[in-house]
């Protein structure tokens, strides 16, 4: 059997299938936080209530409407992104003057709010959500087995990353929420509608996390304490990018989900800590992320 | 005399807790270029941002073409058909300097084209794709005012269009607001530089301690030099 540094190549491929996995979770979180963050300068601690409101939206929508995987992917991430206007409008539009630790203490609040509901509500055990018929089984790479369902998550969250991307570098609407971010005083004296602007980059970064919740929901259970479990890995991964860093915050996702996996086959014990450590190491030597402006 | 373009009555300003201007009153007539005179800290530059509704806290009456403009929040008031060059520029970094050009939204008919543009700034044309805030202070003043000239905006409101630049370029931004002025733009210009406003001004309104000392027109400038010599220190 084929062996790289004494560890099987299918043990190998294996872990960083699954590291690339959750680097695709990290890489749709964190570009969402990022993305609400350069607009709004808000640091959105209920982004993994949102992710877990995605799963459980397309969990409701199978369970009381029959409605199946597909027509969730799109439903449920609107639910979630109608959550985020009613925050944004409700809450957040109300303490922009103030320092950045009213947002986080804000969305932390809420959070709590959102996820201690659900847990009251369901429990914390989590609830099964099949994989969509279409994604049953899985490729026979020869040195791995790679499940249908896993290489499907991989391609649609660099296609959500992609086209987050060229929505943000290459449209108006793009050039209007980049030139805000430096100066949103300016931008609405040249008649730009910014408080629109400022819902609408908020329900995005909601809806985001909403997607990447119902991407989640077949390969991890959708339970109430699934947010919770991401989203500090993936503040990390924000730190370590750049607060408000797109290209920062996608490749730190899908690098950082790697070498978590890579910790996983050489240094077990490291492997929960590994991003934090990065994350440390970062801070010391770039405090603006790595790719951050200084 | 025909209805002013902007009528300003009894403008009174706050930055904070502190009262900065002290019942400003200006008129602008279609087709003028008017310019506000007075050392730092006079109020100029907080009239214009007044006007212009950036500043928010502020009472008194602005009327632009009759519409009063009080009220309104700050996106709407570009849509009366006010266009701002602040001091700083406001030239955006994460922006080519197309795309800078690009954003204002167009508020009326009767804007500039693109090529029009490109043929007063003949610089902005070679420097598209660059990074806006990558061009010489000068190039940026010029992408600043090509910008608001794309949206039909009808007055401009510029805001020290000559600071920190060397006198060559001094005299190309001279250039182009007389090539506006023959084009019938209506200007206010707030500006320090007497030497360059006075080439370009057809009436001075003085500014002193957030109050409005003196108006005059340009034909009235010798007989104002006295007093203009002591309030600005020329």
């Amino acid at each position: 059997m084929v062996t790289v540094f004494g560890i099987s190549l299918p043990a190998l491929m294996g872990q960083l299938l699954i590291g690339l996995i959750n680097g695709s979770f990290y890489a749709m979180l964190s570009l969402g936080l990022a993305v609400i963050f350069g607009m709004l300068r808000v640091i959105n601690f209920a982004h993994g209530a949102q992710y877990m409101l995605g799963a459980f939206f397309a969990w409701f929508l199978l369970r009381y409407a029959g409605i199946g995987f597909w027509p969730a992917l799109v439903l449920a991430p609107l639910g979630v992104a109608l959550v985020g206007v009613v925050i944004e409008k409700v809450l957040l539009s109300r303490i922009y003057n103030l320092d950045h630790l009213y947002g986080l203490l804000l969305t932390f609040g809420l959070a709590l709010v959102i996820e201690g509901l659900f847990r009251h509500w369901y429990g914390t055990s989590g609830q099964p959500y099949s994989i969509p018929s279409t994604f049953q089984g899985a490729f026979n790479l020869g040195f791995m087995i790679l499940p249908k369902y896993r290489a499907f998550v991989i391609v649609a969250s660099v296609v959500v990353c992609l086209a987050t991307w060229l929505l943000i570098e290459k449209t108006k609407f793009g050039a209007y929420l980049r030139a805000a971010t430096e100066n949103p005083t300016l931008v609405q004296a040249f008649g730009v509608n910014v408080p629109r602007l400022l819902t609408l980059t908020y329900a995005i970064g909601a809806g985001l996390a909403g997607l990447a919740g119902v991407l989640a929901a077949p390969v991890y259970q959708v339970s109430p304490l699934m947010g919770q479990n991401i989203v500090i890995i993936v503040f990390a991964v924000v730190v370590i990018g750049g607060m408000g860093s797109i290209m920062g915050a996608v490749v730190t996702g899908y690098v950082l989900g790697l070498v978590e996996g890579l910790t996983k086959v050489f240094y077990p014990e490291a492997s929960s800590t590994v991003i934090f450590v990065i994350m440390v190491l970062v801070l010391l030597v770039r405090p603006a992320g790595l790719f951050g402006k200084e | 005399m025909t209805e002013p373009l902007l009528q300003v009555k009894g403008l009174q300003a706050w930055y904070g807790e502190s009262h900065v201007l002290h019942g400003v009153d200006l008129q602008v007539h279609r087709g003028e270029t008017v310019t506000l005179l007075g050392r730092n800290g006079a109020g100029k530059t907080t009239t214009l941002k007044s006007i212009m509704g950036v500043l928010r806290k502020r009472q008194g009456e602005i009327r632009l073409n009759g519409k009063d403009l009080m009220g309104l929040p700050l996106h709407h008031i570009a849509y009366a058909g006010l266009g701002f060059v602040p001091e700083e520029r406001g030239i955006f970094s994460g922006l080519s300097v197309h795309e800078n050009l690009m954003l204002p939204p167009k508020v009326a008919d009767g804007g500039f084209t693109l090529d029009e543009i490109y043929h007063l700034f003949p610089n902005l044309a070679e420097r598209r794709n660059s990074q806006g805030t990558k061009l010489s202070g000068g190039e940026q003043q010029m992408l600043a005012i090509a910008r608001i000239l794309r949206t039909g905006a009808n007055i401009l409101l510029l805001d020290e269009p000559t600071e920190g630049l060397a006198p060559v370029i001094v005299q190309r931004i001279g250039d182009v607001i007389r090539a506006l002025k023959a084009k019938g733009m209506t200007i206010l210009l707030v500006e320090q530089n007497f030497r360059f406003a006075r080439k370009v001004a057809d009436r001075f309104y003085v500014m002193e301690d957030g109050h409005m000392i003196d108006t005059f027109s340009a034909d009235e400038l010798e007989g104002r030099m006295d007093s203009l010599n002591e309030t600005l220190g020329l």
